[in-house]
């Protein structure tokens, strides 16, 4: 585990910009020209690269690079570089430039390197046989743009807005706070963190995050048994679990030693939830799927009737467990005592609360998890599992080996829609359930959200942790969108 | 006379006891699987029984129906008022679905059957959106609503949801599979544009409706927390919320009339989704090579 407290408390000098530096009239420009110059690098890597004009490259890259930071620090008016502000301000600016370099110059280059090449942007479905109009299909787009625009940009951009102020629900008048409502979910630097620690803390979060999506990305490929596309079998199973510990042991130090003790804490609930509601819905499922795969009569009577709680609402899910979790009354307790000759106090016992959330949560989805392991395993193409027999694999072998591999996909895919529906719709039940106790036990991401923003009427707060779960989430949605592409295609 | 295939089917029969006849072929597969189902099935079979037993019922642990029936049904009806809930939640998921279906045959069909000028950065547009799940903004949403002067409306629980990127894209894909030679057939009997949209292209597009619809309508009548924020008061309640205050209160639960709402709010997902199956399974259309 890491020990922050380690490392000194700061490093004399480094940090105390030197006083022109904070002159907000020459960071601006100074800024810009550094990302100047990397933009215009990268752009002339890419035009030199794809035989287009250098001069262009540089010109546009520059350009780009210039007005990059801004994207960010203009609306914030560079206030997180202001003199009295602390480290994690400054930290959290370096990274705002950073984030803004990147969304304005890798886009950009993407479509760049298109033109370059003359290839279409949008893989255009536009049908041989269009229709001559070149008014009408706008007419057909702009509910949908508008609807769009209004509902889900606005509220964005609002989103972002409000993280920066200090506003309450019904109070009309707000106040300007710069990143506070970020840094404050940071624990205070006066406990003893010191810069250093922040920035170890932080790039080692970035680096665990980059790995996990390109380690994600190896399972849009479908596994070929034998190709060199597979990674060795050191790599793959060695790589997930350095990543989990290194993952874990981060959190867990980071929400300690980093993050404020009410977000650690929520931070390890959502965490602690939606791994084990993956973890044990998907073990279960495939489980069950298993013994059962093969092709057998009234196959879709069985489908139906262990899909439909997908049609549940979280609600209900809630209400239902509330009634079985119930210490006296609820018949998950009477069987425990009547068999094993003990209760557990579900929803009364911080640590046995969130057991009572992913239970009900691993119930709901555990008829969707069975549904899509069966088609995968009948999917699985008998040659191989007969080759595999004949080379002098055991059924367990044959399994590991061949069987997990080509339902690799699948697993994919149900871990990303089981991680999204703890993370946000796991709501429903938490409130019903457990109204996030007993002692915010429960109390996941969202439901902090809610009731920072609702009942605490703390908006600029919930804004912040609005944003940081998008960031979180980001990546989730990205690969879920990328996967839908080529394998499952699903719609919502 | 007998001959040797008359030997062998004698044979045959004789070895095929009554026993292998009557159990099917693998019957372990069917006793996991049933075993499943029940496990699934249970909470929801236990919550319709306890919908008609009271709470002394269900702490005695009784497993027959009590007769608290039109007791709980009255406390979940009129009392509690899940009746008003229940068409609002209809009403709010049946004009989702319509609209969003419609919206997106619409931007499927522009981007599939036209060109205009700046195409591609409309579909990023569009695509972005893709990031922008609801419960993220839900802050500013609230905000952005309530100042519209849509707060507690059914225009707030509805138009937002009426613009949909995946919708759009799955049927911009599914045109893309159709043959031009139908547009162009269209274009020479002199259609336009949306007399092709809803004669032949809906038409052909009725299990991508379904898939899309199913999802919709689920997602809709089981969402909770939107509902929850911008609702207040009991008129245009939600089903989901209204069930939520059945539950909460410091005193004990009834736990009757709560099992009882919980299965009456249940029905109608249940009731779409396995009308809809087989529209969503084809949603979820597995693209696998044999």
């Amino acid at each position: 585990m890491l020990r922050p407290y380690l490392f000194s408390r700061k490093l004399p000098g480094v940090l105390l910009m030197p006083s022109f530096l904070t002159d907000l009239t020459v960071l601006p420009i100074l800024i810009s020209a550094v990302a100047a110059i990397i933009g215009a690098s990268l752009f002339y890597v890419t035009y030199r690269r794809l035989n287009g004009n250098p001069l262009v490259g540089i010109a546009l890259g520059g350009v780009a690079g210039a007005i990059a930071p801004v994207l960010f620090m203009l609306p914030l008016n560079y206030c997180t570089f202001e003199a009295e502000r602390d480290p994690a301000d400054v930290l959290l600016g370096l990274v705002l430039i950073v984030v803004g370099l990147a969304i304005v110059l890798l886009p950009l280059r993407w479509i760049v390197s298109r033109l370059l090449q003359n290839a279409p942007l949008a893989g255009d479905t536009t049908s041989p046989g269009a229709f001559k109009s070149r008014l009408l299909p706008l007419f057909l787009l702009a509910p949908t743009l508008i609807i769009l625009a209004m509902f889900l940009y606005y509220p964005s951009l609002e989103t972002f807005r409000l993280s920066t102020l200090l506003a309450r629900l019904d109070a009309r008048r707000t106040a300007f706070i710069c990143v506070d409502n970020f840094t404050r979910l940071l624990r205070d630097p006066g406990d003893g963190q010191s810069l250093l620690t922040l920035i170890g803390i932080a790039v080692g979060l970035m680096i665990a995050g980059v790995l996990v999506l390109r380690f994600a990305a190896h399972f849009t490929d479908q596994p070929l048994i034998g190709t060199k596309r597979r990674a060795p079998v050191a790599l793959r199973y060695g790589v997930p679990l350095i990543i989990g510990v290194v993952l874990y042991s981060l959190l867990f130090d980071a929400a300690s030693g980093f993050f404020s003790e009410d977000y650690g804490r929520s931070l390890l609930v959502t965490f602690g939830i939606s791994i084990a509601i993956v973890v044990i819905g998907l073990s279960l499922s495939l489980l069950i799927a298993t013994m059962a795969y093969q092709p057998i009569t009234g196959a879709k009577i069985y489908r139906t009737l262990l899909i439909w709680p997908y049609a549940i609402s979280p609600v209900v899910a809630g209400a239902i467990f509330l009634l079985l979790f119930n210490p006296s009354g609820g018949i998950i307790n009477y069987f425990l005592r009547g068999a094993f000759g003990f209760t557990i106090p579900w929803l009364n016992d911080p640590a046995a609360a969130p057991w009572a959330i992913i239970l009900a949560s691993v119930w709901k989805s555990m008829g969707f998890n069975i549904l899509f392991y069966l088609a995968g395993l009948q999917n699985v193409p008998k040659d191989l599992l007969e080759a595999g027999g004949i080379d002098g694999a055991n059924a367990f072998q044959r399994f590991r080996h061949i069987v997990i591999p080509m339902l690799s996909p699948i697993t994919f895919f149900l871990i990303i829609t089981n991680m999204t529906y703890a993370f946000f719709e796991s709501f429903g039940t938490v409130d019903t359930l457990t109204n996030g106790g007993p002692l915010n036990s429960t109390s996941t991401l969202m439901y902090e959200i809610y009731e920072i923003g609702i009942q605490n009427s703390d908006l600029g707060k919930a804004a912040a942790q609005s944003i940081i779960l998008f960031v979180m989430v980001i990546g989730l949605t990205v690969i879920q969108f990328r996967s839908a592409d080529s394998r499952v295609t699903y719609g919502a | 006379m007998a001959t040797t295939l008359d030997h062998t089917r004698a044979a045959e029969k004789s070895e095929t006891s009554l026993w292998a006849r009557l159990i099917p072929k693998r019957w372990y597969v069917h006793l996991i699987l049933i075993i499943a189902c029940l496990f699934i099935g249970f909470p929801l079979f236990y919550a319709m029984l306890v919908g008609t037993q009271s709470n002394s019922d269900v702490f005695a642990y009784r497993f027959l129906p009590g007769d608290s029936l039109a007791f709980n049904w009255d406390v979940v009806m009129n009392i509690a008022g899940l009746w008003r809930y229940m068409i609002n939640s209809v009403f709010i998921a049946i004009a989702v679905t319509v609209g969003k279906t419609l919206l997106s045959l619409l931007a499927g069909l522009a981007f599939v059957y036209f060109r205009f000028p700046g195409k591609w950065i409309v579909f990023g547009f569009v695509l972005i959106t893709l990031m922008m799940p609801t419960e993220i903004l839900i802050i500013a949403l609230f905000r952005f609503v309530n100042q519209i002067g849509w707060g507690n409306t059914y225009l707030a629980l509805i138009v937002p949801f009426l613009a949909s990127a995946t919708g759009s894209f799955l049927f911009r894909q599914h045109f893309a599979n159709i043959p031009a030679e139908l547009s162009e057939a269209a274009q020479l009997d002199g259609a336009n544009p949306l007399q092709f949209l809803f004669r032949v292209l809906v038409p052909m597009s009725w299990n991508t409706i379904g898939a899309l619809a199913v999802i919709q309508f689920v997602y809709m009548w089981n969402m909770y927390i939107w509902p929850a924020l911008i609702m207040q008061g009991q008129e245009g309640q939600v089903v989901q919320v209204g069930l939520r205050t059945l539950a909460g209160g410091d005193q004990m639960t009834s736990f009757g009339p709560l099992m009882l709402g919980a299965v009456i709010a249940s029905i109608p997902p249940i009731v779409v989704f396995l009308l809809l199956q087989k529209q969503f399974m084809s949603g979820f259309a597995l693209t696998r090579d044999k």
